[in-house]
């Protein structure tokens, strides 16, 4: 029982430890302790899906979650899904598609899609509209954005066939 | 905002997460998935002294089907239900209701547990839970009990879980052959909170019979209204007039987003939908 705990994770590959206020959140902590300012901060209640990160391959909210409750969990950010090349079609249909103005919801956006894709979520824009509904975007009117989503699905499965 | 200071502790055994319970005297919290409490804490809504994270205790973990049904532990994540091999079989009201709860990153997190100790009046799972006849277990200073959900939803965030008390788990009782299950919810946008919604259980379709209705985002709480559930029974259910009547039972309740009377006839909206779709 104490108001700081000490924590020991993975974050995108790497071991790190830390001794954080248990009050803080994990967005935060990534942000302002980490150094890794790629996952944005919005709302700070769950809805606009900015702090929208992967622990233990999940996607879940940075900003709903203590730093001290991600103590031996990896965590991946927009930072290490571009790293690993994990995000690399979603970055090329994105620019393409025109998908980002500010910039602003992308990292959440990049991981809310790439779990979709991942789960094998179709081609099916009512379905990518649906499951990106956690996600605000005040630029580009979600269009682009579901498009270029779609774009990538369509892509996957044209290579798996050429593949195949 | 950011979340007030608290204490923070992690218990390795219900035990011991009870003690702290019961040593905080009001002040100590549980911290399940946090999809709520930790919202309330960046509002400030919540100030609590010392979180107690249910996260390590293995009393709290498993699901599985038993004899009886069912079982849900409470710490089971909205994201673990959906995976449980063949859910639209076993339990098909759940499996319908769980991709309209929030969002995929809310469901990954979020418990079962936590959502029926809060007891959010536009929540789904309580009112499933209605329909379902299911058997909330508690554990607590006195020792462990089971309450019906028909004598759980108290009140506005009310329940009788006390506050030195924890939930366990869950008991969705098995469904029988010819059971027939109807959900519907209105939203402004995918994976909001309800405007107003239903779950339906019923024995069977023609007629209907044994009918258990939750409403949801309509009044305080999750309820059951069985004046109409008895209006239904034994009918086909396409003339239903008669029996939307007793929907005036519901103390209604208006807010932000819509008045109470509009609230009044989405219940009834979703309640002929639910119907009719299980009718067909
Ligand atoms: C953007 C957003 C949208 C949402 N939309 C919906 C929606 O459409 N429908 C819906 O139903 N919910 C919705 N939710 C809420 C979500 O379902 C919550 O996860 C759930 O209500 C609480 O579960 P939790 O595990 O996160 O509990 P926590 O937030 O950790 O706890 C909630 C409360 O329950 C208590 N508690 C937790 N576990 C126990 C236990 N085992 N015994 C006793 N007390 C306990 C806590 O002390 C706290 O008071 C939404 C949340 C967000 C952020
Ligand atoms: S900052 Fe976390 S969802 Fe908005
Ligand atoms: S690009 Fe600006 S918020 Fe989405």
């Amino acid at each position: 029982m104490s108001k700081t705990a000490n924590i020991t994770l993975k974050i995108n590959g790497e071991d790190i430890t830390a001794t954080v206020p248990v009050r803080l959140n994990l967005v935060d902590f990534l942000r302002h302790d980490v150094g890794l300012t790629g996952s944005h901060v919005g709302c700070e209640h769950g809805v606009c899906g900015a702090c929208t990160v992967e622990v233990n391959g999940d996607a879940v909210r940075g900003c709903l979650m203590l730093a001290v409750q991600a103590d031996g969990t990896e965590v991946t950010t927009v930072e290490g899904l571009s790293d690993s090349g994990r995000s690399a079609a979603l970055i090329r249909s994105f620019t393409a598609r025109n998908a980002l103005q500010c910039g602003f919801c992308t990292p959440g956006m990049l991981a809310s899609a790439l779990s979709y894709i991942d789960a094998g979520g179709a081609a099916d824009k009512a379905a990518i509209r649906e499951h990106i509904s956690g996600n605000y975007c005040r630029c580009t009117g979600y269009q682009s954005i579901v498009e270029a989503i779609c774009d990538v699905i369509t892509e996957n499965a044209t290579t798996e066939e050429a593949g195949a | 905002m950011k979340a007030p200071d608290f204490d923070y502790a992690r218990p390795s055994s219900l035990q011991e997460a009870l003690a702290l319970l019961a040593a905080g005297e009001g002040g100590a919290q549980p911290l399940a998935g946090g999809q709520s409490l930790m919202p309330m804490l960046n509002f400030r809504i919540s100030t609590p002294e010392m979180l107690v994270d249910l996260s390590g205790l293995p009393e709290l973990r498993g699901l599985e089907q038993t004899p009886q049904g069912l079982r849900i532990g409470a710490m089971t994540r909205y994201c673990e239900l959906e995976a449980f091999p063949d859910l639209a079989k076993i339990q098909p009201l759940v499996a319908a209701a769980l991709p309209h709860i929030a969002h995929d990153a809310i469901r990954n997190r979020g418990t079962i547990g936590g959502s029926v100790a809060l007891a959010d009046p536009a929540a789904e799972m309580p009112a499933i839970l209605l329909a379902l006849g299911a058997v909330i277990s508690l554990d607590g200073p006195n020792g462990p009990r089971d309450v019906a959900a028909d004598d759980y939803f108290l009140g506005y965030y009310e329940t009788a879980c006390e506050p030195d008390e924890l939930i366990t788990s869950i008991l969705l009782p098995k469904i029988e052959p010819g059971d027939s299950f109807g959900f519907h919810e209105l939203v402004q946008r995918h994976g909001d909170y309800a405007m107003a919604g239903v779950a339906i259980r019923s024995s069977g379709i023609a007629p209907l019979a044994g009918l258990r209705i939750g409403f949801f985002g309509v009044a305080d709480r999750a309820l059951r209204v069985t004046a109409l559930e008895d209006a239904l029974n034994g009918t086909d259910g396409t003339d239903i007039a008669g029996a939307l009547s007793h929907l005036s039972e519901i103390d209604f309740q208006g807010d932000t987003k819509i008045t109470a009377e509009t609230r009044a006839h989405y219940a009834g909206v979703a309640l002929k939908r639910a119907l009719k779709e299980m009718l067909t």
